[in-house]
């Protein structure tokens, strides 16, 4: 099939700001937009940058927005789009290093606020854990997420508010929460109780919509909302008694 | 200048154990050529074995055992000290990662889950779904940020820096500013992976180019038994996207254009189960005797398992024929054919991950312990990154105990950045010549070609030829019109004189050695010949060219005997 690659370029030590730059190209069948877009880079310009890695939809490392839709572009093929002009931009609300290459830093930096590991007891019991797999399903969900950041870029929120956490560090959180291996208590993590925390959420559920991994990261952030209630008001009851 | 204890390049499952095992009191960092969690780690599907003995009819299994496996799927040319040493560290490994938080499958009762897999005689593969590897490399990398290890992300290392016969440090190109710089430290672990992108059809991430074999191997490291080369007998085709062995320990059977389970005419016990080096070769055979299908795959055929299996236990491949094949496994077989997986040989390192160079350490898929030997069984992949990644932090770490605390000449380090610079500029300076990523095609079809999964004398030599042939054109390769900002293009291009070193250091070493063994066959020494081959090849660079040698190999107590499945 033969279509245009209508690509946002921008370098920002060169280009005064970004532009759309066009490249014909001919996709054979299957062939997916990373595949595609490094035969454009070889062929026709070395210069145009993109990161990519696994080329599997597991490393999330090619998220870009591809006509309008966010997306991997490894797991994009290119003559599913049914369009011969395909417009391809980089992750909005973060800022352009390269053509698609964008600053994921305060994407990592909001990650890093909700302490986003596992406190382990101090022990490791002899023989494992026991944790039942029904259990161990409820965080499934959100361990599934690769942090390609397309739920990040997507947030109306983080787009008026940097500060505003965002859905996967938040899901990143709950799924911790929910983990009975973790130690952290309920003081320790309800400090995302705020307004750039879990009350910062406009659900309207664009996360959930553009994930690539069906981690649908509005569940954590609502889950969240539920257990800071309810634990506020386990709170109070201690406190009477 | 950038100044480091401990300097652990690699930030998949190995280097991340590295890191997490330095000691705290030194600085301890980790340099990626891409951000911790785009490791080709996370690729890792079906599992990590132990013998754990949780699967409730196979509660006697052992240590003594998952080894004995593991040295009979090596087909005896595994270490078997360094085996031992892997199976008796995987079991607290495994409930040390539980505790970490790796979200494991469970068994009724809450214990890990346990798949069968290829060439055990246990159900001992320990599994998250089938996304084990990131499970894994995301608990673990979230464990370095608890621990505060700094990283260094999008950062190639192009060179090592050694001094009075001792690494002093790295030279790296850093892809986001565009340049080439020392980075100084006591002791440096390589944590590089593999180099499956040095054949066309692999099933690894776009990133293994190998460099770092042939960064150590250029720094006068010794490489081991390069000549195996795992074929993974399941990769979609045509992507070569991988299908864990996990399909077939769930119950998937292979079949050929007649519907027939062909495994019964290779390994009629073991059936699908048999190591991955059987059953890849078994697959081409069918597809070349005609009973494939347009010549080129065989069908994996998942039906039998029914939806709601698949969708528990296999959701990532279900997912990933759905989306790049527009098939449901649950539906339709998946069509599949063999790619090169896994490198058995790498840097040669002892059981403390230790070089001949001092202060240089490897650890995971790069280094060869040995304990792979000629075959690697399914889910001793990403053990290995665990147990001798940590190992690796230990062991750099008690190595600068006893280190005086003398920094290494700053000239040396600058000295050598200079010259990376300039090799670049003089690249980027040339005004014609051929394009490098259509040379690297050519290199790696003389390789999927000639030093597949069949060999011969005559077709080794010619690939021999031919990759000197595409070193000469390396030499007069273009580079012009390049940013220095980001360039894959540069990447691939430093990468590509690694890869060159690489293939030659494989097919050398296959030519050599004129027997059958594990993933090495060939087709005019069917055979495996103990008496004159039961020891590893080792590749040296001296004066600029492969220098062979070869080190028995060590048994404790399993006699090397006939492999029957």
């Amino acid at each position: 099939m033969k279509c245009t690659f209508r690509i946002l370029r921008f370098d920002p030590v060169e280009d005064e700001c970004p532009y759309f730059e066009d490249f014909s190209y001919e996709a054979s069948e299957k062939k997916s937009l990373l595949e595609a877009l490094m035969d454009v880079r070889n062929e026709q310009d070395t210069t145009l940058s993109f990161r990519y890695s696994c080329r599997e939809a597991v490393c999330g490392s090619c998220a870009m927005v591809i006509n309008g839709k966010f997306d991997l572009a490894c797991r994009t093929i290119v003559d599913s789009l049914g369009s011969s002009l395909i417009v391809i931009e980089p992750l909005p609300n973060l800022e352009i290093q390269k053509d698609l290459i964008v600053d994921m830093e305060p994407f990592w930096q909001a990650l890093h606020k909700v302490e986003p590991y596992l406190f382990p007891a101090e022990e490791i019991p002899e023989k494992g854990h026991r944790v039942e797999d029904r259990v161990m399903e409820k965080i499934d969900q959100f361990a599934n997420c690769i942090m390609c950041g397309c739920c990040y870029s997507a947030c109306p929120v983080v787009s008026r508010d940097e500060r505003y956490l965002g859905p996967a560090a938040l899901a990143k959180l709950y799924r911790f929460v929910r983990d009975p291996r973790d130690r952290r208590g309920f003081p320790r993590w309800s400090k995302v109780s705020t307004e750039t925390g879990v009350w910062g959420c406009d659900t309207v559920f664009r996360c959930n919509e553009v994930c690539p991994r069906t981690v649908r990261p509005a569940d954590g952030i609502e889950s969240l909302r539920r257990r800071v209630v309810l634990g506020k008001i386990k709170q109070l009851f201690k406190r009477e008694r | 200048m950038i100044s480091h204890d401990i300097l652990v390049v690699g930030g998949g499952l190995a280097g991340l154990s590295a890191a997490l095992a330095a000691d705290t009191r030194l600085s301890t960092a980790i340099v990626s050529r891409v951000h911790p969690l785009r490791s080709h780690s996370v690729a890792a599907q079906g599992g990590i074995n132990a013998a754990l003995g949780n699967s409730p009819d196979e509660q006697d299994d052992s240590w003594e055992r998952h080894a004995f496996d593991t040295i009979k799927g090596s087909d005896y040319l595994a270490d078997q000290d360094a085996a031992e040493l892997l199976c008796e560290k995987a079991v607290p490994a495994i409930y040390e990662l539980d505790h970490l938080g790796v979200p494991f499958s469970r068994f009724p009762g809450g214990v890990i889950a346990q798949r069968p897999f290829g060439g055990a005689g246990f159900s001992r593969t320990c599994y998250a779904a089938d996304r084990t590897g990131l499970a894994i490399v995301h608990a673990l990398y979230e464990q370095s940020l608890r621990r505060q290890v700094k990283v260094y992300g999008e950062a190639l290392v192009t060179k090592l820096i050694v001094e009075n016969e001792r690494c002093v440090g790295v030279v790296i190109y850093d892809l986001a500013t565009g340049q080439i710089l020392p980075v100084r430290a006591r002791a440096v672990i390589f944590a590089t992976g593999g180099y499956g992108r040095v054949y066309l059809k692999t099933t690894n991430a776009y990133i293994n180019h190998g460099s770092g074999i042939g960064i150590a191997y250029q720094a006068g490291v010794p490489l081991k038994d390069m000549e195996f080369v795992q074929f993974h007998p399941t990769s979609i085709y045509p992507k070569n996207i991988l299908v864990t062995e996990g399909a077939r320990g769930e119950g998937g059977y292979l079949l050929n254009n007649k519907g027939k389970r062909f495994m019964a005419d290779y390994a009629a016990s073991a059936m699908e189960l048999a190591p991955r080096d059987i059953v890849a070769r078994a697959i081409q055979m069918e597809i070349d005797k005609g009973n494939g299908f347009d010549s080129e795959y065989v069908l994996l055929d998942l039906r039998h398992l029914g939806e709601k299996k698949i969708q528990k236990r296999l959701p990532s491949v279900r997912e990933i024929c759905i989306k790049f094949l527009g098939l449901d496994p649950a539906e339709k077989p998946i069509p599949i054919q063999p790619a090169q997986h896994y490198s058995m040989g790498g840097i040669d390192v002892n059981d403390r991950c230790a070089t001949s160079l001092e202060g240089f350490f490897a650890a995971g898929e790069c280094a060869c312990v040995s304990v792979h030997g000629a075959n690697r069984l399914g889910g001793n992949s990403l053990l290995e990154t665990v147990v001798f990644g940590k190992i690796a932090g230990q062991e750099a770490s008690r190595h600068l105990e006893g280190l005086e605390r003398k920094e290494p000449g700053e000239k040396t380090l600058l000295d050598e950045a200079l010259a990376e610079r300039n090799k670049v500029e003089a690249w980027m300076s040339r005004t014609s010549g051929e394009k490098a990523h259509r040379l690297l095609n050519r290199l790696k079809l003389v390789m999927s070609e000639k030093v597949g999964l069949f060999r011969t004398k005559s077709e080794l030599e010619e690939a021999l030829e031919e990759i000197r042939e595409i070193r000469e054109d390396y030499g007069r390769v273009c580079l012009s019109g390049i940013c220095l900002r980001y360039s894959q293009v540069l990447v691939n291009m430093i990468e590509f004189a690694c890869m060159l070193d690489l293939t030659e250091a494989i097919t050398l070493g296959a030519l050599r050695r004129e027997e059958t063994r594990g993933s090495h066959y060939r087709l005019d020494f069917p055979e495996r010949n103990d008496a004159d081959w039961l020891k590893h090849t080792l590749i040296t660079l001296k004066d600029g060219r492969p220098e062979v040698s070869y080190r028995p190999v060590r048994i404790t107590k399993y006699k090397p005997e006939e492999r029957k499945y």
